[in-house]
């Protein structure tokens, strides 16, 4: 016992007089953090608009003020053919087009509603989502308006079309996904490098011809990590809570325990890469490449995995970040407990379990 | 300076090839390179001739490589003035740098790149033109008796070919003078003094050698030797007269002597 | 019983591209400081390897204080001391903390193997806060030395404890090894320094992963079959090309201010010799019968 506490001593020592890496450590998640939380701010001025005007009468013109005098937007173009609009989108600086149907005028006078569609650009969920709100509130008043000077409710019907991404995945997901994220990085690269260091200086040489049990080495490794992480996922949630006003709806015992288990998943993973790499430039790049990539790729926090192939689908399902994406989604904000997620818990647990058993079976007693 | 008393004497000692009137390559002038308040190198003051074999020898932290980096125009001086090839080695490190070579046993040669490959690489970074590059390389492969390795990577020759390809490397583009930090470390005997024939060989042509080594047989294989100890240059001088100054047989001895007093570390 | 011993090992890499130790056999006395000596890529790091459990023969058997390096790797582990040939400390931690982690490592304590230890470790006492990274070489030998031999091993293996190190802490270093021996460890050394043969009790001379001979340095300077004479004139590379060029002349290599000769004695005299140099006009002319160095028996193993 006391071999174990020295080394996770001597570990500890080696992380916090690396001061480069500990930076990145802690640096990294608040600076994803404050990136997430930028593109979440709600309030959106001046967005470049286009209007599709089929109808060209005087009610579309009032909205068409209306919508000019309000200080979210500003109306880049007033165009009349369906063709200009997606010129419009792909041009990248509109983000939304307002499209008023022909007889516009006459069918809200004559059959007291009309519809008019608002078109966003939904690459960017966030502001999609809010400017559309925006369009609707300047349309709602206006009907409102017109009401009270006519004796009959008149009603103007939004039809709300969001183009590249339907789903509208939002604010919300980043956090979950900038949890997963993290903590994969901070694992994975962390031990793998941490380790294949060990193994480049020479002291791994060393420390294999001692009578110390391998299994020792490895977990003494991984112990400060997993701490880090612990406090790495706190300083995460408490901004999100604070800076961006995320909820923890659920229960905050339950979501640390999950996150412990998905650290374990990828500390084991970390362990693999450093059994097969020699240098700490390619456990790096594996951990990259291997990890992070198809983390944000297969997640489903930036693409929707329903929109994949389905061979992307199934590929999906190996990648342990998608688990404990869909564990934290569901405790963070829809406020589930353990019944309702047991399922991705097991799930990881195997995963964990299996990459273990796999990395110390592959833990080399020799040097070849 | 009195280190510097006996050159002619070095000069008639260091064969019949050498003239008398000798042109210096390397001139250092109170030469210093501090560091915060630790003094590397301390007023280093010597002339290297033209043609001659310099044997830099100290301990491990007397400041050795400090001097090298300034002398190859990579380290700049806290003070002091040195000339390499005439050139200043404030101002003129470009052309300093296009005059010297440079070898070490550390970094030499792209291991991943053929015999060839490596010579052109280096040929060409030298603005060596196609034709020269092409007579020079064959030359070079035909003295080191590497035809057949030719189109081989470089990692698959034993060190001591390595070392030798990489100082015929060091001196493809006839440099006025070639600094070799440590060239034959852990080179078995024969090949370790089939690279000084290349040494003496690069020496006729009258490219002056600067060598550091820690074989002390190999100081005696050079016409004058300096010790540094403490970043100062306490001896320099033949190895003959070295020897009978400190009254002992080899220079072994010598050395001994001169960096048992040394107070600093790395 | 011996304190370590090798029969018929052989080592490959690259699928047996590479032959890195060829059909090597010796054996170490108890308490024995042997020495193994050749340039670097001879196979001395691959036998210590091999020795340390690090890395299995590719055929052969090979023991350590009577256990076998395959199957008892883990009681090998526990009684010898090795020091890699690259510095493999932890840099970023002082000279205590290195010590305290390899100690607890090995399930002891400063305190218990202090004796052993101590006359290092004085030297080492000044700077014992001090990153092992900010060491200087020497200082970095000491400390890896004092870090294998902490848990007080039955043998302790140094592979090329010296490279790169200057003269003077060299000669420090083997001065610790001899009062090391004095204490009854068995020690094994590599080195591609010549010079340090002597200072072994017996040595293994290697070279492409055979050993050439095995035996004590006096023996194998008795085992010298030749004659071997100094020669020295006015112009070194002059005197050089005009030996090589003799045919009565089996050998010359240089060796410091003098060039080292074997030759045909049935033909060629010293006197001989003498008259044929001056004919050649080199002057100031010396030769000596000389004892021939361990380098001058490694090169005439080298080429024949």
């Amino acid at each position: 016992m006391k071999q174990f506490i020295t080394f996770v001593k001597k570990e500890f020592y080696h992380v916090f007089r690396d001061r480069k890496s500990l930076m990145m450590l802690f640096g990294m998640p608040i600076v994803q953090i404050l990136l997430f939380g930028f593109a979440l701010t709600n309030e959106i001025k001046n967005a470049k608009i286009v209007i599709c005007d089929y109808s060209n009468d005087v009610t579309t013109q009032q909205i068409i003020n209306k919508l000019e005098a309000s200080k979210s937007f500003e109306v880049q173009r007033v165009v009349s053919d369906h063709f200009q609009i997606e010129k419009s989108f792909k041009s990248g600086d509109i983000k939304l087009v307002i499209v008023f149907p022909e007889n516009f005028n006459r069918d809200l006078l004559h059959l007291n509603k009309a519809q008019v569609q608002i078109i966003a650009d939904a690459s960017d969920p966030n502001a999609a989502n809010t400017l559309t709100g925006y369009a609707t509130n300047v349309i709602r008043s206006y009907q409102q308006e017109l009401s009270s000077n006519y004796s009959a409710p008149m009603q103007i019907i939004p039809e709300v079309r969001m183009l590249y991404n339907p789903q509208l995945k939002g604010a919300t997901n980043f956090v979950p996904g900038v949890m997963a994220l993290v903590l994969m990085l901070v694992c994975v690269l962390m031990t793998s490098v941490s380790i294949v260091r060990e193994k480049e200086r020479g002291t791994m040489e060393v420390l294999l011809v001692s009578p110390i049990n391998p299994v020792l080495v490895i977990i003494a490794k991984a112990i400060p990590y997993l701490l880090l992480s612990v406090i790495n996922l706190a300083v995460i949630i408490l901004m999100s809570v604070t800076l961006l006003d995320m909820p923890v709806n659920g229960n905050i015992v339950l979501l640390f325990v999950e996150s412990i288990l998905f650290i374990i998943t990828a500390l084991a993973l970390g362990l693999l890469i450093s059994n097969s790499v020699e240098s700490q430039q390619s456990a790096m790049l594996i951990s990259m490449m291997g990890m992070l990539v198809p983390t944000m790729l297969f997640t489903g926090f930036m693409f929707p995995i329903e929109n994949m192939p389905v061979a992307l689908q199934l590929i999906s399902n190996i990648i342990p970040a998608k688990w404990y994406y869909i564990i934290v989604k569901s405790i963070m904000i829809k406020g589930l407990g353990f019944a309702s997620v047991w399922k991705e818990t097991l799930i990881l647990t195997v995963m964990a379990a299996v990459i273990l058993v796999i990395s110390f079976k592959k833990f080399k007693v020799r040097l070849e | 300076m009195e280190l510097n008393k006996d050159n002619n004497k070095s000069l008639s000692n260091a064969g019949s090839q050498l003239s008398v009137e000798r042109e210096v390559v390397i001139k250092t002038d109170k030469l210093t390179k501090r560091f915060g308040d630790f003094i590397a190198t301390n007023q280093i003051t010597f002339e290297v001739y033209s043609g001659e074999i310099f044997g830099f020898l100290g301990a491990n932290g007397a400041g050795k490589t400090t001097a090298m980096k300034m002398l190859c125009g990579l380290s700049k001086p806290s003070s002091g003035n040195a000339t390499i090839a005439g050139f200043d080695i404030y101002r003129q490190t470009e052309q300093i740098k296009r005059h010297i070579g440079y070898m070490s046993q550390k970094f030499s040669l792209y291991e991943d790149l053929t015999i060839v490959e490596n010579i052109q690489f280096f040929g060409g970074i030298y603005g060596l033109s196609d034709q020269q590059l092409k007579t020079k390389s064959n030359e070079l492969i035909e003295t080191l008796g590497l035809q057949k390795e030719a189109n081989k990577l470089v990692n698959s020759l034993p060190l001591g070919w390595k070392q030798k390809l990489a100082f015929s490397v060091a001196v493809l583009h006839e440099p006025r003078i070639v600094f070799l930090d440590e060239p034959t470390g852990g080179v078995d005997p024969i090949t370790r003094r089939q690279f000084w024939d290349l040494i003496y060989q690069a020496a006729d042509k009258g490219i002056t050698i600067f060598v550091t080594t820690h074989y002390m047989d190999e100081a005696e294989y050079c016409n004058r030797i300096s010790m540094m100890v403490d970043g100062e240059i306490k001896a320099l001088d033949t190895p003959a007269d070295l020897k009978q100054k400190y009254a002992v047989s080899s220079m072994d001895e010598v050395f001994y002597e001169l960096a048992r007093g040394a107070k600093r570390n790395e | 019983m011996k304190s370590v011993e090798l029969n018929n090992i052989v080592k490959t890499y690259n699928k047996g591209e590479i032959k890195a130790v060829n059909n090597v056999s010796f054996s170490v006395n108890k308490g024995e400081l042997f020495g193994l000596i050749g340039a670097d890529g001879a196979g001395k790091t691959s036998i210590f390897r091999i020795l340390t459990t690090l890395l299995l023969p590719d055929s052969g058997t090979a023991s350590v204080d009577g256990c076998d390096v395959i199957k008892d790797y883990r009681t090998i582990r526990k009684k010898v001391g090795y020091m890699p040939g690259k510095f493999s400390l932890y840099q970023d931690l002082s000279v205590e903390e290195n010590l305290n982690f390899f100690a607890t490592v090995f399930d002891t304590t400063i305190a218990e193997n202090y004796e052993l230890i101590k006359d290092i470790y004085v030297q080492l006492e000044p700077f014992k806060t001090r990153r092992a990274g900010k060491l200087s070489g020497g200082m970095k030998q000491k400390l890896a030395l004092c870090c294998a031999l902490i848990h007080r091993p039955n043998v302790l293996f140094l592979d090329e404890p010296t490279t790169g190190v200057d003269v003077v802490s060299r000669k420090e270093f083997w001065e610790m090894l001899k009062t090391l021996k004095q204490q009854g460890i068995t020690i094994l050394v590599s080195t591609p320094y010549m010079d340090e043969a002597t200072l072994c009790e017996r040595i293994a001379l290697i070279q492409s992963g055979s050993i050439m001979m095995i035996d004590t340095p006096g023996q194998i300077i008795k085992n010298y079959p030749d004659k071997l004479y100094a020669v020295k004139a006015d112009n070194m590379s002059r005197l050089q090309n005009v030996l090589r060029s003799n045919e009565q002349i089996k050998s010359c290599y240089s060796f410091g201010d003098f060039h080292h000769i074997t030759m045909d004695n049935v033909q060629l005299t010293v006197d001989n010799l003498l008259v044929s140099l001056q004919n050649e006009g080199l002057n100031d002319l010396e030769v000596k019968e000389i004892i021939p160095t361990i380098e001058d028996c490694f090169m005439n193993l080298m080429s024949s």
